[in-house]
């Protein structure tokens, strides 16, 4: 890729004045923005740094402090991170956290991309649930119910678009299908699951789905919630997935016509790894999206990351400070998001320079 | 080998045409045969803990109350009516919502296209923090900020001169019902239609004559005027209900509770900032030729965006804005979280108390279907009207 030309150099006057003084409506707007900043950046730094309480400290002198205190993260910060995992266990969680990154730090890599990652997927989505289970290899064995925190969160988030997107893959399909009976009611589907709100989903999910099954069979929480969120996700990556299957130029279905494979080793060998390159930036922001939307499983009462830090905050000696316990959710949420929203355009620039050579 | 001119009949299971209805019978029997198993289910289930079936619940009393409802509504009303008050305080919530969301997002959007570096700085911050933040976090965020960090009533903040800012929400002065006001409200109303008129006629002059007439002034004339002199004819009445604290409480003047100031500052806040990502994407996508064969004929920057660009734009930015409107509305089921009653709220009480859980679930998700499949129609019409038409 050619690099684009650098820029003229500007001296730091003229830089101000193109950019923030070029005229009186640009300098009137310079000046507003500084006013506001002059105004909200000092006394966000004094209650967030200055004035702040780091380290471990007491109730009591947070309150005596004027700022911010993260002595209320340093007391519960394994309670938000892990729930009500037992205390002794929560390096099997965290295990699986490190697992995770680097699965994901493996993944961002193009080259890799393939069905060696995928396998390597499958073993470490295996593993992973291995260790928050245990029960074997002398791990004592936890119930889905004690889970929580940001594992529970990223497990419903990463096993969900797991089964999600091969599901999405068919329905996908189904709806460019030429049978119309099929056509119809994979359309029904993705349009009843998008017209609905994820909440109604998960209520279904939960008062809804015991019903459906047959007597004395039952399955947990964190389960129905799964499913829920599996639907969901399915209805909107078949989407992302379809937009990506009208990108395919009609040419490509007929030569392999042409070359004689059935419908189905078109689609594997030569439509859909097209298809979902172009259609992964928006696959990415599905994730991002669900990543998000998980926090709604506290609405069904899952410890998950929201959850679990709104419980820390219930503790009387420090429910004054929720402000820092909303604050510390929020930036773990938004490191994760930005990170792969900044992916998500990366790729994109990706595939729009590999269209213009 | 087969020699090519002589090709066997296709047995009948080969043939294409009967494989193609033969799986979608399968698809079909799969499906119905699915949905059959679990309605058994859900009959033998709902026997077994003797759950009554069937819609008959929405006219017994509902017995629980709404903290705050559109239509007059109390404990010893139906179901039904709880539902209906319910929709009622979605529908209230998502419309002001949407109003509110594409006014900030587009001057978001604008923003974020400035030639200003800071003002670019400050827009994008405001959209990158808040879109990456799950929407229940800034909602509990800002009801706990509401009820735990304003003033109490008692020192509620003054914000304007009768508008009142308070841990129990906000309180601002109303007009003291009038006589005079349906007839304002009707005069506005046929104003607005006249206004409507007088655009497609001006547009034809335009086409016929090339003049361009007066557009904004004789319009705003015809919506204000009318209501304004019906005004005038009933006396001018002014009087305010403003709110004064008494005792314990404000009496007087209108309030919005803290759970919809909430819900309501959120689901703005949030939209907003996909609109404006929606808004910069869309003029960002009209070629730059557009622009500078708008400055080439001379027109101002101002005109040019009006004339020029923003027409071509919204073409891009509404199909999905659309979407955005239509996430709004269905992310105001979190209210839930916060105690705002809207129809999750309420469908959620009534399953908890009638125990008819397919019955509460179905009407909560038909509703929202229903809303979700008009507006997509009503949007689909209106971008068929603005489409590209090719000569």
């Amino acid at each position: 890729m050619a690099a684009a030309p650098a820029p003229p150099r500007l001296g730091a006057v003229a830089w101000l004045r193109a950019n923030l003084f070029s005229n009186w409506s640009n300098t009137v707007l310079t000046l507003l923005g500084l006013f506001l900043l002059v105004r909200a950046l000092p006394p966000l730094f004094d209650w967030g740094v200055a004035h702040a309480v780091w380290g471990a400290a007491d109730p009591d002198v947070c309150k005596a402090a004027s700022g911010a205190c993260w002595a209320m993260i340093h007391e519960k910060y394994r309670l938000i991170l892990f729930g009500r995992y037992p205390y002794a266990e929560q390096w099997r969680p965290l295990l699986g956290l490190v697992l995770l990154v680097v699965m994901i730090g493996l993944s961002c890599n193009r080259n890799a991309w393939g069905l060696r990652l995928a396998e390597a997927w499958g073993a470490a989505l295996a593993a992973w649930l291995l260790l928050m289970w245990g029960g074997v290899a002398g791990l004592t064995f936890v119930p889905n119910n004690l889970w929580g925190g940001l594992p529970l969160t990223l497990i419903l988030t990463v096993i969900g678009l797991a089964i999600a997107f091969p599901l999405s893959i068919f329905l996908a399909l189904g709806r460019r299908s030429r049978m119309p009976v099929i056509r119809i009611l994979c359309r029904v589907y993705i349009e009843l699951i998008r017209g609905v709100p994820l909440i109604s989903l998960l209520f279904m999910a939960s008062f809804m789905l015991p019903l459906f099954l047959p007597t004395g069979v039952s399955i947990d929480e964190v389960l129905r919630a799964q499913v829920a969120i599996i639907l969901f996700s399915a209805a909107y990556l078949a989407e992302a997935v379809r937009g990506g299957l009208q990108a395919i130029p009609k040419g490509q279905h007929e030569a392999a016509h042409a070359l004689g494979l059935s419908y189905w080793q078109a689609q594997r060998k030569i439509i859909l790894p097209q298809a979902i390159a172009v259609a992964i930036p928006a696959i990415v922001n599905i994730f991002i999206g669900l990543f998000k939307d998980t926090s709604l499983v506290a609405i069904v009462s899952l410890t998950d990351l929201l959850l679990a830090m709104r419980q820390a905050i219930a503790d009387p000696q420090w429910r004054r400070f929720f402000v820092e316990g909303y604050v510390f959710i929020a930036l773990i949420y938004f490191v994760v998001c930005f990170f792969m929203s900044k992916y998500s355009q990366y790729l994109e620039t990706q595939f729009r320079s590999g269209q213009q050579r | 080998m087969v020699s090519p001119t002589t090709l066997a009949p296709v047995v009948f299971w080969r043939n294409q045409r009967f494989r193609l209805a033969l799986y979608q019978a399968v698809a079909l029997l799969l499906v119905i045969g699915a949905g059959a198993y679990f309605v058994s289910n859900a009959l033998a289930n709902l026997d077994e803990r003797s759950i009554r079936t069937g819609f008959g619940f929405l006219s017994r009393e509902a017995g629980f109350r709404i903290g705050e409802s559109i239509i007059p509504y109390d404990a010893s009303n139906s179901y039904g009516r709880a539902y209906v008050v319910g929709v009622l305080n979605t529908l209230r919530v998502s419309l002001l919502g949407i109003v509110l969301a594409t006014l900030i997002g587009v001057l978001v959007g604008m923003a974020r296209l400035s030639s200003n570096w800071l003002v670019v700085r400050l827009a994008s911050l405001y959209v990158e923090t808040v879109r990456n933040v799950p929407l229940l976090l800034q909602l509990f965020f800002w009801y706990t900020v509401i009820t735990g960090l304003l003033p109490s009533v008692r020192q509620a903040t003054q914000l304007l001169p009768g508008v009142y800012l308070s841990k129990s929400g906000l309180m601002f002065p109303a007009p003291v019902p009038h006589p005079g006001h349906p007839y304002m409200a009707a005069v506005f109303v046929i104003g607005c239609g006249l206004a409507w008129g007088y655009r497609g006629r001006a547009r034809r002059r335009q086409e016929a004559t090339g003049q361009v007439p007066k557009l904004l002034l004789p319009s705003l004339g015809l919506i204000l005027g009318p209501p304004l002199v019906v005004w005038l004819v009933s006396g001018a009445p002014t009087a305010l209900d403003v709110p004064v604290f008494t005792r314990f409480t404000f009496r007087g003047g209108n309030s919005i509770t803290p759970e919809f100031l909430s819900l309501l500052a959120g689901l703005v806040l949030y939209t907003a900032a996909f609109i404006a990502e929606n808004v910069r994407g869309g003029i960002q996508a009209v070629p730059r030729g557009q622009s500078e064969a708008a400055a080439a004929l001379g027109l101002r920057r101002t005109t040019a965006l009006r004339l020029v660009i923003l027409p071509q734009a919204l073409r891009i930015v509404i199909p999905p804005t659309t979407s955005q409107y239509l996430n709004l509305m269905k992310n105001s089921s979190l209210a839930v979280a916060i105690g705002y009653p809207d129809l999750v709220s309420v469908a959620n009480t009534s399953l908890n108390q009638s125990g008819q859980a397919i019955e509460c679930i179905s009407i909560m998700m038909g509703v929202y279907l229903t809303i979700s499949l008009s507006i997509s129609v009503v949007m689909n019409v209106y971008d068929r009207a603005i489409a590209l038409v090719e000569r």
